[in-house]
């Protein structure tokens, strides 16, 4: 897989998204409140809370799915109006769910494929007699794919219907289809939800590779505090549509205000 | 033992990405052709062609066109026989307003009218789903069913009210209208179902399955990949469209040779969804075995008791004939409720690994 090209407008270290006093309401329910947090170029960046905090909310809005009442997103130095989603794909946002949203019907090697869909140039014509130039599309793409399996070591389910696969093999499934768009930001929305120890490890392996060797941007959100806290640079906190916290995680883990969304303060 | 694909390694990506990589599946499908190309006109009689082989295939380009819809993109629609009408009108108006272009051309050309007419009636389909998107479509069924009768112009003010086919020749050779022989009609039905079956292989197989497939599964997931919802929907409804629009001019101009409205009613609709659903849906191969199993076995079940020497009155084995594909319907959707052509690959994947269990 190629990485991204690195002189895409941002240089390693800037502020790739900026999220500006964000607020988002459903009706009378403050999901997001005057939230502001950037990421840079290249981090990792972890979006913690207890639950209901407004982090999926947070994730939803970043790549389109709800358009927030107030406050500006900026994403590689373009400010944005109202966006759908597959605008955001194209301009570089991919992401996983946190209830996998796979393909279930199609294989591993779909799934993967589909990720490569915005890439695919030929058009319908084409399409209808798959040679010639349809085939050698095809057969290029199968080739990046095929070294995201590999990097991802899923060569054995390759043509297995994800359907069928156990869940920690679906999340790793996910994760290739997100990578096969070559994003520039990355977001991972509770990758280690349910999963045993090892499970565990190796998806963490995964997203500091996908990050040092591509160097794709990832913000995620995840529960586990051990895996947020080694695998994180900088970590903004969330409690009821609010951000109580945002920085580095020793910083974030003596906040007193963190402390307490977590354990709860004596009345 | 037959079917093993041990020692038959891929080299390259595109014999690992080939519609059959299997050598014995390419052999599989070169006999098929064979049938159906030589020996089937050979062996089979005026009455096996044109009252088996030629419906067989009409409803089974039917089946592929909803499948295309409903199997792989997820749409439910209840408006095949309405689009599968469209086909047969324009395609009757174009040949007699211009009778002396190739019927081959207008029954391509009448396909596209059915496309434009169900990309018009697929709009609704970016915001309800499901059930409800099947009411949306009864609306288009009705709404045409109603055009076809009430709109003269249509069937170029016959008084009966009902198309009748002209001859057409190719190459001077009648393929259509009284004088067309059993033979010529086969060939022509049967050449343009493999040519439409082998170009929604090659979709199916490609992008625009892919993307087809994962507005089924996972639509909110799909949008996230960047394939717009709408465009690709729409386009599911327009290929859907026109293989059904051709299938109706099949089966107007080369099968019953003249055609009343009441040919496209809801009935057919059902009829070709049960194909679909019986068959497989999601499955190109599972069309030809829905249409097979709704449209010849009955025939064959009433063919039956006087081959065999039994002396049953027609009534009765009219009825019978019902009760036992009724009865067989519903022993398949039972032991295999994603249909015949998931029994046919668990078939497959158990004769690969024969004599061993797994």
């Amino acid at each position: 897989m190629r990485a991204p090209d690195m002189n895409a407008g941002v240089a390693a270290g800037d502020v790739l998204l900026a999220v500006e006093n964000v607020s988002l309401r459903f009706g009378g329910v403050k999901a997001i409140t005057d939230v502001s947090f950037d990421i840079r170029k290249g981090e990792i960046r972890a979006i913690i809370g207890p639950n209901g905090a407004g982090k999926t909310s947070m994730l939803n809005v970043i790549n389109g799915f709800y358009h927030p009442q107030e406050g500006r997103i900026t994403f590689k130095g373009k400010t944005r109006s109202r966006m759908r989603p597959h605008e955001a794909a194209r301009q570089g946002i991919a992401r996983t769910f946190q209830n996998v949203a796979l393909f279930k019907g199609m294989t591993t090697l779909d799934n993967i494929m589909a990720g490569r869909t915005l890439k695919m140039k030929r058009g319908f014509f084409w399409q209808m007699l798959r040679h010639g130039p349809a085939l050698a599309e095809e057969i290029e793409h199968r080739r990046v794919v095929e070294e995201i399996i590999d990097f991802l070591e899923i060569e054995a389910i390759r043509k297995v219907p994800v359907g069928r696969l156990p869940y920690g093999l679906q999340k790793r499934v996910e994760l290739g289809r997100a990578l096969a768009m070559e994003p520039d930001l990355l977001l991972l929305d509770e990758p280690m939800a349910g999963m045993n120890l090892e499970e565990k490890e190796d998806m963490c392996r995964f997203i500091l590779d996908v990050n040092s060797q591509f160097g794709t941007t990832i913000a995620l959100i995840e529960h586990d505090m051990g895996v947020v806290m080694d695998l994180s640079d900088r970590v903004v906190v969330l409690e009821y549509g609010r951000k109580i916290a945002d920085g580095v995680p020793d910083e974030v883990k003596k906040n007193q205000a963190v402390i307490d969304a977590y354990l709860g303060v004596p009345h | 033992m037959f079917y093993r694909e041990a020692g038959q390694f891929k080299t390259n990506y595109a014999a690992d990405m080939a519609v059959f990589p299997i050598l014995q599946d390419k052999i599989g499908i070169a006999i098929i052709l064979a049938l159906a190309l030589v020996v089937i006109p050979l062996v089979g009689n005026a009455f096996f062609l044109s009252v088996v082989m030629i419906p067989f295939l009409v409803f089974a380009l039917a089946s592929i066109g909803l499948n295309l819809l409903t199997g792989y993109t997820g749409l439910l629609s209840l408006g095949t026989a309405g689009f599968m009408g469209v086909g047969a009108f324009a395609c009757y108006k174009l040949t007699t307003i211009f009778p002396e272009v190739n019927i081959i051309v207008w029954i391509f050309a009448s396909g596209l009218f059915s496309a434009a007419v169900g990309v018009f009636f697929g709009l609704p389909s970016l915001r309800i789903k499901g059930f409800y998107l099947a009411v949306a479509t009864l609306a288009a069924q009705f709404f045409l069913q109603w055009c076809f009768i009430r709109i003269p112009w249509l069937y170029n003010y016959n008084v009966s009210g009902a198309i009748e086919v002209p001859t057409r020749t190719l190459f001077g050779i009648p393929v259509t209208g009284p004088n067309a022989s059993p033979e010529m009609r086969y060939y022509v039905v049967l050449g343009l179902v493999i040519l439409l079956t082998w170009i929604a292989s090659n979709l199916v197989h490609g992008r625009i399955g892919r993307s087809w497939m994962a507005v089924r599964d996972m639509d909110i997931a799909a949008e996230l990949m960047g394939i717009k919802l709408l465009p690709t929907k729409l386009l599911a409804f327009a290929v859907s469209s026109f293989y059904c629009g051709v299938a109706g001019a099949l089966m107007v101009f080369l099968w019953y040779g003249g055609a009343e409205p009441e040919v496209f009613s809801i009935n057919q609709s059902f009829l070709i969804l049960f194909m679909v659903i019986i068959g497989g849906l999601g499955s190109l191969i599972g069309s030809f075995f829905g249409a097979a199993l709704i449209y010849i076995l009955p025939i064959v079940l009433r063919g039956a008791p006087s081959l065999v020497g039994l002396d049953i009155g027609a009534a009765t084995v009219e009825h019978l004939t019902f009760m036992i594909v009724g009865a067989l319907i519903i022993v398949f959707l039972i032991v295999e409720p994603h249909g015949l052509a998931r029994l046919w690959q668990t078939g497959k994947q158990k004769l690969r690994v024969w004599p061993f269990p797994y």
